[in-house]
C-alpha cells in the first residue's frame, strides 16, 4: 500500500534520473533550436550571427527538401506495407507445425541482429551489384540484361534492404500475437462453417490488430530516421532520388558545413515526427480501447 | 432428425490409444450425457462426433448418412465450448449471426433468427454489447444462442458449466434442461460432474479410459451398476465398498452399500464402528464411520441425527440394497 508519504519519497528518489534524462533531451534540442536561428557555417568560423527565420526559409524552399519529404514518406510507407504484409504471411506460416520449427524461427529472426551498415553493404555488393551480384547472375543466367538496382531504382532498393531488416521484427511480434489466439475460437468458427479466408478476415485479423498497431508505431519511429543504409549504398543519389530528411540534414551539416541550415532541418524533422506520433497515438488509442 | 451412430470408432494420438473402439447409438431427441473422470476420453469422443478430430478407424453416421470424413460444418451439429469461444471483437448480435452469415443467409432472415434466439435466451437487451461486457452466465447463453440459430440436428456441449460458480451452475443446468424440452433436439453433453449427469440426462454413458463402462438411464445406473467403477462413480456421496469377511459371507469378493442405504442404530447392527466426522446439514446427516475392521465408510441419514465425534454406532445395510462384486469388479 503506497501512502502519500511514500509517494513523495518515491518522487524524490526518482527525481535525479528524471532530471538527468530531461537535461539529456533538452540541452541538444535547445542547442539545435539556437543554431537554427544562427548563420553558422563551419567554413567561416567566428562569423556566427542571429539571422531569424532565414535558415528555415532556405531549407523549406530548397527543392531537395520536398523530394526528401516525399522520399521519407515513401520509405516509411513502403517498408511498413512490406513488413506488416510479409510479417503476417510469415507468422501464419511459422505458426504451422513443421519439421525443424525452432531452427527455422531463429533463421527468420536472424536479419534483425545484423547491423544496418553491414546488411546494406552485403546487399549492395553481394546481391545488387550489376557485375558480381547474385541478382545480376540470375538475370544473366536467364539471358536478361542485369539491372543496376542502386542506380536505376535507388529508393526502391533501399526500401527493400530496410524491409529485409525489419521483417523479422514484425514477424516476431505478429507470431506471438497469433499464438495467443484461442484455438477453441478457431474451432467454433470451423463448426460455424467459416472457411480459411473467412476465419482469417473475421478472427485472425481483428485479433492481430493490436499487434499490428504496435508494429507500425515502433517501426515508424525508427524508419523516420533511416540513415546508415543510404550512406553506405547510394549516398542519397543519384541526384536526390534516395535522399530522405535525415540524410538531407546530414549533407547540409557535414557536406556543406552549414550547421545553421541543418539545425533548421533537424527542427523540421522533429516537428514532422511529432505530427506522425500524434496520428499514431490516436490510432493506438482507438484499437486499445 | 438427429440420430447419431458410432460404429467401432477408434482414435489414436500418435502411439497412444485414446479411444480403443466405441459403439454407441444416440436416438433422435435424446439428451445423452458422457460422464467419466478427467482423461477418460469423453471430450475426445465429442470432438470426434463434431469432426474437430479425425477418427483413426470406424464410422460415424449422422441421420443415416456416413459423416466420418465430412467437414465439421457439413455435419449440421452445433457445439458449445467450455470456454464459450465467443468472438471477442464482435457484438453479441454478430456473434449469434456469424454462422448464418457464413452460410450466406439473407440479412432479414439472419435478424429474424437472431431475435428469436435472443428471445428464448433472454438476451434481447444485450445484443449490442461485446462478450467482454457480459457475465459468465450471459456469455454461456450467447454461446448457446450461436448454436441455436443454425437449427442443427444435434447440440454438442463440452463441459459448458465448469467455468460458472455453483449457484449459476444449478440455474444454467435447469435452463439447458428446459431448452431441451422446448427444442426437442438431440443433445450430447460432456461433464465430469455426476450430479449434472444424473439430473439432466435421458441416457448416461459412463466412460473410463476410452471404454464405455455402461449405458443407461440415470436410475438404471443407480439401481443396477454393471461393475464396481460405475457403482462408485454414480451417486453422491460415493458407494462404500467392504471386502473381507463381510463380503465372503455373501459369496462375493467385495460388497457395496450406498450411504443412504444404511440403517443406523446405537445398540445393534451388522457392522459396528466409531464416528469420525459428523456433517450435520439439517436436511441430511453424513457420518464418516471407521468400522472395527479398519474400513472407512460414509453413512447418510435423513434429517437430524444426534450423533457426534467418537460415538459408537452400528450400521445395517437395507435388505436388497447390497451390491456384490467379484474379483474383477463385475457385479454378481
Amino acid at each position: 500500500m503506497a501512502t502519500r508519504h511514500q509517494n513523495t519519497l518515491a518522487r524524490l528518489m526518482v527525481a535525479p534520473s528524471v532530471l538527468l534524462l530531461l537535461a539529456w533531451m533538452i540541452v541538444p534540442l535547445g542547442m539545435t533550436l539556437w543554431f537554427s536561428f544562427q548563420s553558422y557555417n563551419l567554413l567561416s568560423p567566428g562569423m556566427e550571427r542571429f539571422i531569424g527565420w532565414t535558415n528555415y526559409q532556405y531549407f523549406l524552399s530548397d527543392p531537395a527538401f520536398w523530394t526528401a519529404m516525399a522520399n521519407t514518406l515513401l520509405l516509411v510507407g513502403g517498408v511498413l506495407v512490406i513488413t506488416v504484409g510479409g510479417g503476417i504471411l510469415l507468422a501464419l506460416l511459422l505458426d504451422q507445425p513443421m519439421f525443424g520449427q525452432g531452427i527455422v524461427r531463429i533463421l527468420v529472426i536472424a536479419p534483425f541482429f545484423i547491423m544496418p551498415t553491414v546488411s546494406a553493404l552485403v546487399w549492395k555488393n553481394m546481391f545488387m551489384n550489376p557485375v558480381n551480384g547474385l541478382f545480376a547472375w540470375i538475370a544473366k543466367a536467364m539471358g536478361a540484361q542485369p539491372i543496376d538496382f542502386l542506380a536505376q531504382y535507388p529508393l526502391m532498393s533501399i526500401i527493400l534492404i530496410v524491409s529485409w531488416q525489419w521483417l523479422p521484427f514484425a514477424t516476431l511480434i505478429l507470431l506471438t500475437a497469433l499464438q495467443s489466439l484461442d484455438s477453441e475460437q478457431m474451432e467454433a468458427a470451423e463448426m460455424d462453417g467459416a472457411g480459411a479466408l473467412s476465419k482469417f478476415i473475421h478472427l485472425v485479423l481483428p485479433h492481430l490488430s493490436r499487434a499490428i498497431t504496435v508494429v507500425i508505431l515502433i517501426e515508424t519511429i525508427f524508419l523516420l530516421s533511416v540513415f546508415a543504409e543510404i550512406l553506405v549504398t547510394t549516398n542519397g543519389g543519384p541526384g536526390y532520388q534516395s535522399t530522405n530528411l535525415t540524410y538531407l540534414v546530414y549533407s547540409q551539416a557535414l557536406l556543406q558545413f552549414d550547421v545553421g541550415g541543418a539545425s533548421a532541418g533537424g527542427i523540421i524533422a522533429v516537428i514532422l515526427a511529432n505530427i506522425v506520433a500524434i496520428f499514431l497515438m490516436r490510432m493506438i488509442g482507438k484499437t486499445l480501447e | 432428425m438427429g440420430s447419431i451412430t458410432l460404429e467401432q470408432v477408434r482414435k489414436n494420438f500418435g502411439d497412444v490409444e485414446v479411444i480403443p473402439g466405441v459403439d454407441l447409438e444416440i436416438n433422435d431427441g435424446e439428451f445423452v450425457v458422457f460422464v467419466g473422470p478427467s482423461g477418460c476420453g469423453k471430450s475426445t469422443l465429442l470432438r470426434l462426433i463434431a469432426g474437430l478430430e479425425d477418427v483413426t478407424s470406424g464410422r460415424i453416421v449422422i441421420d443415416g448418412q456416413d459423416m466420418t470424413q465430412a467437414a465439421p460444418a457439413r455435419r449440421k451439429l452445433a457445439m458449445v465450448f467450455q470456454s464459450y469461444a465467443l468472438y471477442p471483437h464482435m457484438s453479441v448480435r454478430k456473434n449469434i449471426a456469424f454462422p448464418l452469415k457464413m452460410a450466406g443467409m439473407a440479412a432479414e432472415e439472419q435478424e429474424r433468427r437472431v431475435q428469436h434466439a435472443a428471445g428464448i435466451l433472454n438476451l434481447t437487451d444485450y445484443l449490442d454489447r461485446r462478450p467482454g461486457q457480459l457475465s459468465g452466465g450471459q456469455r454461456q447463453r450467447v454461446a448457446i444462442g450461436r448454436a441455436i440459430v443454425r437449427e442443427p440436428s444435434a447440440f454438442l456441449f463440452d463441459e459448458p458449466l465448469s467455468n460458472l460458480d455453483a449457484a449459476l451452475r444449478v440455474n444454467m443446468r435447469v435452463e439447458i434442461s428446459e431448452l431441451h424440452k422446448k427444442l426437442a433436439t438431440t443433445m450430447v453433453y460432456v461433464t465430469h460432474d455426476q450430479v449434472e449427469a444424473m439430473t439432466m440426462a435421458d441416457k448416461i454413458v459412463v466412460l473410463r479410459a476410452g471404454h464405455i463402462e455402461q449405458v443407461g438411464s440415470p436410475l438404471e445406473l443407480y439401481r443396477s451398476p454393471r461393475n464396481r467403477f460405475v457403482a462408485g462413480f454414480i451417486g453422491s456421496p460415493n458407494m462404500n465398498f467392504l471386502e473381507g469377511a463381510a463380503a465372503a459371507g455373501l459369496g462375493a469378493h467385495a460388497i457395496g452399500v450406498r450411504p443412504e442405504h444404511f440403517a443406523m442404530s446405537t445398540t445393534e447392527g451388522a457392522f459396528s464402528g466409531t464416528v469420525g466426522v459428523a456433517e450435520h446439514l439439517g436436511s441430511d446427516t453424513f457420518l464418516h464411520v471407521d468400522l472395527d475392521d479398519g474400513t472407512h465408510v460414509v453413512a447418510r441419514a435423513a434429517g437430524e441425527v444426534p450423533v457426534h465425534h467418537g460415538d459408537r454406532i452400528h450400521l445395517t445395510p437395507q435388505e436388497g440394497r447390497v451390491y456384490r462384486f467379484d474379483q474383477q469388479g463385475l457385479a454378481l
